[in-house]
């Protein structure tokens, strides 16, 4: 017989410990949260930059210090956790097995699951950058904890691919840290990260941003020599005469996150293809029953603040589900999304038994200027805010109300949408 | 005569090495492998198409015809007895214009003529019935049902190991500088030793042309050729059963769709000449040619899921066949030259043949104590959950995952440094437990393989290679 557990959360980052802290809150004590990583808090602990909490705290913390205080309440519930703890499997029946040094293989069965397991980062070799395969080639985030946690330093020299957030922090680290950050080339017209990264840790330091650039050369047969760059015309495809040879014992990748989903897959939840996240209604449950989730496993997100708040909803929402006060279904509505919007989370909305207020998160597919953010109940257009700017590197949201819908009973789609 | 350092020295521990050594430890003769890289299976063994060839596509009567089909034929009992990774999944030749039917018959015929079995020509919708992901254009096509794949990292590591618990003696980062013939032998110099030895066997890949040539004045050419791949996540590993070859024709030797034993999807390789010996760089040219080729054997691969490129060198001798045995010119010296593809398939074969060659010249008895098994690190992610549990009681390191997306544990790596000829280099147990090699490649999981590293070979962590000597991870604290 399996030993019971009412939510088991995977993963100890701030999606899994917002999530954890949530169910608590409303009423379910018999939760774990699975580690793999043998401190809670993710990757926070090796963010120990500044930015993180502005909105949760209304203070400005480092990852650390925004992760401590989560770990702190997390502590003071007595919520247990296992660390250096991995999940090899989840099956339909929500059957959750691990592996640890202490407990060896153990299976266990949930009432709920609450996936909350992050995000990877895109290697080399998804980017088909040709060349020898060096030492000296790192994506950001491992340079990141190879500098952060374990004290390493990773180079001298540096060219950055790619303006992830994760790669214009690791410009000004590496910067602090003594190194000499060459550039950083983005295949891009655009930059994935935040504008105030841009700022702050490329445009203060003096680091070009070269858009519409990307590698192509990567020399030497040991270690990383140098790094040729060019750009790239409307097709992505090297301009010739536009080589540039930087010197560089380094070459950082920060060319996008990919959720971590294999788990999700394996239990037959739905995929969203465009977010590599798995689909979920409003109450952040996947398509397999009793399943939540949230944070970076669900969609890439920008801010760690936004990360809690979801996991606080799909926290919530599944110790509902396990205390039997989810609701039986009512008039379900799907969100639709269209002209330089790319996704929505949720996707569905269950417009008889949803919250007062639903947000709906999502990015935007380029760059657009003087845009507005448009929802239509069907046809009929029900909001349309103004945007300045719209970039793919910030999350946008709309707010949708319960009350709403009071004139819009038998609307049969939400459609989110920009227009100029 | 005075005394030898060794009784045979084999130089090169790549898969021909490594399998000649294994051979040879069965016999009361004193062995020792020398290999400039760091780490056996370093150079063209570690990047190719890891297939075991049926055995149709040599010329009937060549030297490469009869290896292929007596490695084939060796692979499965070996991969028992020394515990790798080997698949009989089938091979399948795709014809995609009814022009070509004569040269699918033609190779069928030739596949009976080297005397393989399990050979069948089928209809094109038979085939797709088989393959469901194959082109629509294909008209026919040939199944080779003794067609395999194999870990050809581990069938290396483990003819490797297997040789040196047998007394095999294995020196890394030593270079051969030069050979002279010396009265009852040679003395080979190298970066690092002299060494004396009565036999030399020349296992040395794309550079055996420079060893054979220094004691022949039957000189021999050696091209490296190049082919470039690009492995795919396990999640598209089910595309195609059998590895998918395309029939010679107006598109080249083409290029294979494949499984691999490890459940990615394979395609490649290209081939370029190039110069230099040392060439493994891939091209964006050269790996646009694998898409666009491979996709005309089976549609949309999905090469959006590539987690590596590779590019491997193929030593290709002028004569365009394997050169096996006792140079004429040069006694008590042995060539296994030119082991370009079917090499990994012939190599177990051409370790037998020129181990029992050079036992019969040196009056060689076979030692009574002779162990030819090799027990290999667990896999500890395909055992059961029972049989995981048990193992974690046995050794809790086992339960600790340090790379996720192949879910290694520490137990493994730990393993892969402290057995024989363990593990120097994140390569090294890459190559010995697949940490690293899933689709986030390393990312998570190099931090702390570079402190297992450190930790058990007693070095500090900016000494740790991800290979040979200067392609140290880190530059300092």
């Amino acid at each position: 017989m399996n030993k019971k557990v009412q939510i088991v959360i995977i993963g100890g980052g701030p999606a899994g410990l917002a999530a954890a802290l949530a169910a608590k809150k409303n009423g379910v004590n018999d939760i774990l949260i699975l580690e793999r990583d043998n401190i809670l808090g993710g990757i926070l602990n090796q963010c120990i930059h500044n930015g993180f909490g502005l909105h949760t705290f209304k203070e400005e913390l480092t990852g650390p210090e925004y992760a401590g205080r989560y770990i702190d309440m997390v502590l003071e519930e007595k919520i247990p956790y296992k660390l250096d703890t991995m999940v090899i499997d989840i099956n339909k029946d929500k059957e959750v097995t691990y592996i640890n040094k202490e407990d060896g293989l153990q299976t266990i069965q949930a009432e709920a699951v609450i996936l909350a397991m992050g995000c990877r980062e895109r290697p080399r070799g998804a980017l088909n950058i040709p060349g020898y395969r060096p030492a000296g080639i790192y994506t950001a985030g491992t340079a990141q904890r190879l500098m952060n946690i374990e004290g390493h330093m990773v180079g001298r020299k540096v060219v950055i691919l790619g303006s992830g957030d994760i790669g214009l922090i690791m410009a000004r680290r590496m910067t602090l840290e003594g190194a000499k950050v060459e550039v950083v080339a983005e295949l891009m017209p655009y930059s994935g990260g935040l504008k105030r990264n841009i700022v702050q840790c490329l445009d203060d330091y003096g680091i070009p941003l070269k858009l519409s650039h990307t590698v192509i050369g990567i020399e030497g047969k040991d270690h990383v020599e140098g790094i040729t760059i060019a750009e790239v015309d409307a097709n992505r495809k090297p301009i010739p005469g536009t080589e540039e040879h930087y010197e560089a014992d380094t070459l950082l990748l920060s060319c996008g996150l990919i959720p971590e989903n294999e788990l999700t897959k394996g239990i037959g939840a739905g995929m969203n293809p465009v977010t590599n996240g798995p689909l979920v209604n409003d109450k952040l449950e996947t398509d397999a029953d009793g399943v939540f989730a949230c944070g970076n496993v669900l969609h890439v997100h920008d801010l760690v603040d936004y990360v809690s708040e979801e996991a606080t909803l799909a926290g919530a929402n599944a110790a509902a589900y396990v205390l039997g006060g989810a609701g039986k279904e009512g008039r379900r509505v799907k969100i639709t999304c269209d002209n330089g919007v790319r996704y929505t989370v949720p996707q569905t909305l269950d417009i008889t038994n949803m919250n007062d207020k639903v947000v709906v998160r999502f990015r935007v597919a380029d760059v657009y200027k003087d845009r507005s953010i448009c929802v239509y109940y069907d046809d009929e257009k029900v909001s349309s805010v103004k945007k300045r700017v719209l970039a793919p590197g910030e999350m946008e949201q709309v707010i949708l109300k319960k009350e709403s819908f009071d004139k819009y009973p038998d609307v049969t789609n939400i459609r989110i949408c920009t227009e100029e | 005569m005075s005394i030898m350092d060794q009784d045979v020295v084999i130089i090169g521990a790549g898969v021909v090495g490594a399998a000649i050594a294994r051979e040879i430890s069965r016999y009361d003769l004193k062995v020792c492998v020398i290999e400039k890289e760091e780490d056996v299976c370093s150079g063209t063994s570690k990047a190719n198409s890891a297939i075991v060839h049926a055995g149709f596509d040599a010329k009937p009567g060549s030297v490469k015809a009869k290896y292929n089909l007596e490695g084939n034929l060796m692979m499965g009992q070996l991969s028992k007895d020394l515990d790798f990774e080997f698949k009989q999944n089938g091979s399948m030749v795709l014809c995609f214009d009814e022009a070509d039917r004569p040269a699918l018959d033609e190779l069928y015929q030739r596949g009976l003529d080297n005397g393989v079995q399990g050979l069948e020509i089928i209809t094109g919708d038979e085939a797709r019935k088989i393959e469901p992901n194959i082109s629509d254009e294909v008209v026919a096509a040939m199944i080779a049902r003794t067609g395999g794949i194999v870990c050809p990292f581990g069938l290396t590591i483990a003819l490797a190991e297997n040789a040196a618990d047998n007394g095999v003696s294995f020196k890394f980062n030593t270079e051969v500088q030069n050979i002279v013939k010396i009265d009852g032998g040679y003395k080979v110099a190298t970066n690092n030793e002299e060494i004396t030895t009565k036999y030399i066997v020349n296992a040395a890949g794309v550079y055996a042309d420079v060893i054979h040539n220094m004691v022949s004045s039957q000189k021999i050419h050696i091209t490296p050729r190049k082919g470039d791949y690009m492995l795919m996540d396990k999640e598209v590993g089910g595309l195609v059963s059998h590895t998918i070859f395309q029939l010679p024709g107006k598109y080249g030797k083409g290029i294979l769709v494949t499984p691999t034993v490890h459940g990615n999807l394979l395609a490649g390789p290209t081939a370029v000449d190039v110069d230099d010996k040392e060439c493994t760089a891939t091209t964006a040219e050269e790996l646009a040619d694998v898409s666009m080729k491979a996709n005309k054997s089976v549609k949309n691969v999905p090469f959006r899921q590539t987690i590596t490129s590779f590019s491997g060198l193929r030593a290709h001798e002028d004569g365009d066949d394997f050169i096996i045995g006792e140079c004429s010119d040069a006694e008590g010296f042995f060539d296994a030259a030119g082991i370009e593809s079917p090499g990994l398939t012939s190599a177990p074969a051409i370790g037998a043949e020129l181990a029992k060659e050079i036992a019969e010249k040196a009056g060689a008895q076979e030692k009574s104590d002779w162990n030819g098994y090799r027990k290999g690190i667990p896999h500890v992610s395909q055992l059961s959950f029972e049989e995981r549990a048990e193992l974690i009681k046995q050794n809790p390191a086992y339960g600790t995952i340090i790379c996720r997306c192949e879910e290694i544990s520490e137990g493994e790596i730990v393993d892969a440094i402290n057995r024989t000829l363990g593990a120097k280099s994140m390569d090294g147990i890459k190559r010995r437990t697949r940490a690293g090699m899933g689709r986030c490649q390393a990312g998570f999981c190099t931090p702390r393989t570079i402190e297992i590293l450190a930790r058990e070979l007693g070095i500090k962590p900016d000494e740790v290679c991800k290979n040979r000597p200067g392609s140290e991870l880190i530059v300092g604290d």
